[in-house]
């Protein structure tokens, strides 16, 4: 696999490799890594090492500029939450932070290097409609302005419309439990909530080492976007190898999967790990993963779509079989996410809608 | 090897085909395009710039394509690609030349975060920066233009990069946007002012480009320590006036003029503070670009306190 297309792929499995790498290959692993969102990454995988000095000057210049930007992001997460624990002080609500501001606050191995787009937290179902109402009070506005979709949220998603800040344009993402609750594997939060951790900041949670990892798996492997697919294969790879070390996360990790219903996403979680990354699952979690094994023909299938949909969404990456193994995992993911008698009527209205808007 | 060494030919196929490798300052672009009126306007401004023949590396891949469908002939647009991805919304093809200089602009402003950019022109003397953010409408780019034919040298038109070592200001030398009357007050008063094809109705009006003086093209690879921080200000029949302005504000000012101020955080707040205090910095006001000369050749740095000068100097 030294083709172009494994290009960024075979630096992520072998970083050392990066000194044997060309000055046009270089220009490939940038423009791929920008667009996958790892070129932060990248950088500080070389510093660690000690060897970011080593990269010639083209490609190092990039390299230091998304870190820098990467840093900026963490500290806006950092601030942005603060800003959201206090216009939320008086409600007493527990705030369960997810994928990135998790990382971020618990000081995880994928925070390094991350570009954030949204703000994600869980807060219970109950009093969601207060803490929307405190933030809309404060200074977010709702990014939604269509009535119908307004309800789509409300009505069949975990989580209500983003709500944008006035000023600085970050977006909060605000769930009352981590799946779709049309899904076929729904979540309830109960569970979650009761095996989460707290934080040092007063009011903000995260999740359980297992529920995180199945989080990051289900948002991968089932929302059928994978524009940032590497990134967030890259981040399940981080938060494996870190808690793989507390002692009983891999016993636990498989038995929560089968109690939570997530067995799919992990399944496929060790499965490309593996494949694309080279990353080593402990023998009694794989024995644990066959018995959720699908059929030989699925799990071929399953490759030929994860192969493809996985790598940077560049045109370098692109096969002839690329757009129609994406198009699939999204449709993949819709009939995941709803039963179809509520699916077709969503699709219809949003196809009609687009075309009014062209 | 620069880019007027190619045929016409040559260029046209490069720009169609592999893309045109042309370095600009610090940054190797590799643009591609089929649109004569681009390809018009970089034969034109971009003659004397370096190229390499073969690309290895690219800091920013971008082009210039004119969008597809039935559209295409009922109103003809372009659309700027950065490594294949459509930023903005498509222009009318007649403003192809000005996006493309937008775009690269845009691409400085969001990825070279090893810099500190300010949305500023910047022109050089004994190797001393002047820093001009301005407006749109303040006049910075009719100034830059008649200075840097007046003794001075193009840092840039549009963006000033700072370095966070030091300070020191790289140039870019991209040819200067000049917009409405300035087109034909810098035609009349530089006889010798290469301008490109005007775009009309662009959204800050008339525009065309002036390609950059020979001398600032030839030492582009100098930097420059900054010394003054000028606030230029065009007022209709208004008399010359260099009058000084606080430090603070001067900071505040710029932060609020810089693309990149946040993202460096502490680093960015330490260097602008730094940059601003071994300038003098002032607010200039001018309609007469004769005398704005005489005003900017009697700048020295590290100014002695700063003085007013004006309602009017002595021409002379």
């Amino acid at each position: 696999m030294s083709d172009r297309r494994h290009l960024l792929l075979n630096l992520l499995r072998r970083p050392d490799d990066f000194r044997a790498l060309s000055l046009e290959q270089w220009d490939l692993v940038v423009r791929q890594a920008r667009r996958s969102g790892v070129l932060a990454r990248i950088a500080f995988l070389l510093e660690d090492r000690g060897s970011l000095a080593e990269v010639p000057e083209g490609p190092l210049q990039h390299l230091l500029a998304a870190r820098t930007l990467a840093l900026k992001h963490v500290r806006d997460v950092r601030w942005e939450v603060i800003c959201v624990t206090r216009v939320l002080a008086d409600l007493k609500v527990p705030i369960t932070l997810l994928k990135g501001a998790a990382y971020v606050f618990a000081d995880l191995p994928p925070a390094r290097g991350r570009l954030f787009a949204d703000i994600d937290f869980m807060v219970p179902k109950d009093r969601i409609a207060a803490v929307e109402k405190a933030l809309l009070r404060s200074e977010w506005l709702t990014d939604v302005t269509d009535a119908y979709d307004q309800r789509y949220y409300r009505q069949w998603t975990h989580q209500i419309p983003p709500l944008r800040h006035d000023r600085r344009q970050t977006v909060l993402d605000v769930h009352h439990t981590i799946v779709q609750p049309t899904a076929r594997a729904s979540v309830e939060p109960e569970p979650l909530v009761a095996a989460s951790r707290t934080l040092d900041v007063a009011a903000l949670r995260i999740l359980a080492p297992t529920d995180m990892v199945l989080h990051s798996a289900v948002h991968l492997f089932n929302d059928g976007e994978f524009d940032r697919g590497l990134r967030d294969l890259l981040d399940l790879s981080d938060l494996l190898r870190h808690f793989g070390a507390e002692p009983g996360f891999w016993d636990a990790l498989p038995r929560r999967a089968e109690d939570l219903g997530l067995t799919g996403p992990l399944y496929l979680t060790f499965r490309y790990l593996q494949r694309l990354l080279d990353v080593p699952i402990p023998p009694k979690a794989l024995s644990a993963a066959e018995r959720w094994q699908p059929s030989t023909a699925r799990r071929a299938l399953f490759d030929s779509l994860f192969d493809r949909a996985l790598l940077p969404d560049h045109k370098s990456c692109d096969g002839r079989l690329t757009p129609l193994a994406r198009w699939l995992l999204y449709a993949r993911a819709h009939y995941l996410r709803m039963p179809f008698a509520l699916l077709l009527p969503h699709l219809v209205r949003k196809a009609v809608h687009r075309g009014e808007e062209e | 090897m620069k880019l007027s060494d190619w045929s016409r030919q040559e260029l046209v196929a490069r720009l169609a085909g592999p893309g045109l490798n042309l370095w600009t300052g610090p940054f190797l672009n590799r643009i591609r395009t089929r649109i004569p009126a681009v390809v018009d306007g970089i034969s034109l401004l971009y003659a004397d710039y370096p190229i390499e023949a073969e690309g290895d590396f690219a800091d920013f891949h971008v082009a210039l394509t004119q969008p597809l469908g039935p559209r295409r002939w009922l109103r003809r647009q372009v659309n700027f690609e950065f490594d294949g991805l459509r930023i903005f919304k498509p222009l009318p093809l007649d403003q192809a030349l000005p996006m493309m200089e937008w775009g690269l602009n845009w691409c400085i402003g969001g990825h070279a975060h090893q810099y500190l950019i300010i949305h500023s022109a910047t022109i050089e003397k004994d190797g001393f920066a002047a820093i001009l953010p301005g407006a749109p409408g303040s006049g910075k780019s009719t100034l830059t233009a008649y200075l840097v034919n007046n003794g001075w040298r193009l840092l840039s038109d549009e963006l000033a990069l700072l370095s966070l070592e030091d300070g020191r200001v790289t140039a870019l030398a991209r040819p200067i946007s000049l917009k409405n009357q300035s087109i034909d007050i810098i035609g009349g008063l530089i006889p010798s002012a290469r301008l490109s094809r005007r775009s009309e109705d662009t959204v800050k009006g008339t525009v065309a480009l002036l390609k950059a003086p020979a001398d600032s093209l030839a030492r582009i690879g100098e930097t420059a320590q900054p010394a003054w921080v000028i606030f230029p200000s065009y007022k209709k029949d208004a008399a010359t006036a260099l009058v000084p302005r606080p430090k603070a504000d001067t900071v505040i000012e710029i932060g609020r003029n810089a693309f990149n101020y946040s993202i460096h955080g502490r680093q960015g707040f330490d260097l602008l503070s730094k940059v601003v205090d071994g300038c003098a910095s002032y607010d200039f006001t001018y309609s007469d670009l004769a005398e704005a000369r005489e005003v900017f050749a009697a700048l020295e740095p590290a100014a002695a306190p700063a003085r007013e000068v004006g309602p009017k100097t002595s021409s002379g």
